[in-house]
């Protein structure tokens, strides 16, 4: 099992959440959940400037066997969409902490960021999962 | 209790992600899903197979008793190791199973049938067995090794005796040999040559061993059903059912019209079925965009619906595929409805893929 990143918040439903430099958020999959899905070939992103609340399901991603909604860990405007996964789904196999990243929100409010859980919790997470 | 083919160790010692399959432990792939279908399609892959149901039926009645059990006839089977595909029918011309029959010799004859329809299939075939001259054996101390893709039987070829290679590899296609106790049949569910091979269970894992010392690679039921597809190869239990009957499942190819004077179990049926014709039709699809096509979406058209019953992301084209069942008239462009959106897609006919080569217009 490979390290998970100190610097990431982690959710129940195996995200990430990432806080840029710019105040938004960048939000992917967990290695967990790509080796899980197996070999993803689409990717529905959300649409840009739309509003979301914590929890909400805005993006869709599809292995050959099947799709799965990815929901935002935290509320906010959807400001990026991750371009580069429209001809390379597969990124997200690949790098999914990095290049693979899904989509960004600019957070309505940061405290539902506190909320997630840091890697240590999520390590333990998934050790129960087994 | 799962059961286990005798494959079973070399899956996880391969770290196979192993998934239940019709209350079997199967492999659904060993890493990559993709990287499976394209070894296929370029190289060779093997599936094991094993979960399958193998029955032979002996006896100087066999020949007619299958004549009336199946839509297609084996009194095409003149050779012994010519094999054949059918459905299995119900009165009403649905669609019990489908399956492969080989003709093995005088009296001899092999049936593969469905793992998730095996109790059915059998009570069905020991109830229309009653007065005839045949004896039922299910064989489920036997493994079967698909060995697919276009240099698979060349490396196939090297783990049989070799006083059997050139008998084997002179084998056509729906043809079978049997080397001491194993059959090997080129047949397959991918769309590219190779060899079935049925052997005992003993030797499955000493001769899987040596197929991925001679470069083929273990794929698993991920990547079969994704070859199938692209091969325009139909489901049982997905693509069709009781419910369906051939002339609904693109199968019309596989009932034997012929003598008119044989009559077999839903020839009635399928005889009204013909003369009135049948509602819908099964067809194959293209989504011209992005998205990935599954099972259960609708196919819209000006003011008919027709649905899918297969989908997926065709590694081969690198679009979405399906096939599915809409109205009889229905032709052309189409929608289907992915998640409240429709999107544009066409039919075209299946297959999508066959021996490495696209065989659709894109």
């Amino acid at each position: 099992m490979s390290e998970l990143p100190g610097d990431l918040k982690y959710t129940k439903d195996h995200e990430w959440a990432r806080v840029e430099d710019d105040g938004t958020v960048k939000i992917g999959i967990t290695d967990h959940a790509q080796t899980a899905l197996g070999d993803l070939v689409y990717i529905e992103p959300p649409e840009i400037g739309s509003t979301v609340a914590a929890g909400d399901s805005c993006a869709v991603v599809e292995s050959v066997k099947a799709a799965s909604d990815v929901y935002s860990p935290i509320g906010g405007e959807i400001t990026a969409a991750n371009e580069l996964l429209a001809d390379a789904p597969e990124t997200v196999n690949q790098d999914p902490y990095g290049d693979g990243w899904l989509f960004a929100v600019r957070p309505d409010d940061n405290a539902e960021l506190d909320a997630l859980m840091d890697a240590d919790a999520y390590q333990a997470l998934l050790d129960e999962e087994g | 209790m799962q059961q286990r083919t005798p494959l079973y160790e070399c899956h996880v010692a391969a770290n196979a992600r192993i998934v239940d399959f019709g209350g079997w432990d199967m492999p659904l792939h060993y890493g990559s899903q993709i990287d499976e279908h394209h070894a296929v399609r370029r190289d060779a892959g093997m599936f094991d197979v094993s979960h399958m149901t193998v029955v032979d039926l002996e006896g100087a009645g066999a020949l007619p008793y299958l004549q009336n059990l199946l839509a297609n006839d084996v009194a095409k089977l003149k050779t012994p190791g010519r094999a054949l595909y059918t459905c299995m029918l119900n009165d009403a011309g649905g669609i019990i199973d489908d399956l492969i029959v080989y003709f093995l010799g005088p009296g001899r004859f092999r049936a593969v049938v469905n793992a998730a329809t095996r109790d059915k299939d059998l009570a069905w075939m020991r109830q229309h067995s009653a007065g005839f001259d045949v004896a039922l054996t299910e064989r489920a101390e036997l493994a079967m090794i698909a060995v697919q893709g276009p240099t698979a039987r060349e490396r196939a070829a090297q783990v049989l005796p070799e006083d059997a290679r050139e008998a084997a590899l002179a084998a056509k296609p729906f043809h079978a040999l049997e080397v001491g106790d194993w059959l090997v049949a080129r047949t397959g569910y991918t769309g590219e040559d190779g060899w079935e091979i049925t052997l005992p269970g003993d030797a499955a894992a000493d001769a899987w061993r040596r197929l991925v010392e001679h470069g083929v690679r273990p794929c698993g039921l991920g990547a079969r059903d994704t070859l199938r597809l692209e091969a325009g190869m139909n489901l049982y239990g997905t693509d069709m059912d009781e419910t369906t009957s051939p002339l609904e499942s693109g199968l019309d190819w596989t009932v034997a019209w012929e003598p008119a004077e044989r009559s077999f179990i839903g020839r009635a049926a399928l005889d009204a079925q013909r003369e009135h014709g049948v509602p819908r039709k099964f067809v194959g699809l293209l989504l011209e965009g992005r998205g990935v096509v599954r099972g259960h979406q609708k196919i819209l058209f000006g003011g008919h619906e027709g649905e899918v019953t297969s989908g997926t992301f065709s590694p081969t084209l690198g679009r979405a595929i399906g096939m599915g069942r809409v109205p009889a008239a229905a032709s052309g462009e189409c929608h289907i409805e992915i998640r409240g959106k429709k999107l544009p897609a066409k039919i075209v006919a299946p297959p999508f893929v066959r021996n490495g080569k696209i065989r659709i217009e894109l």
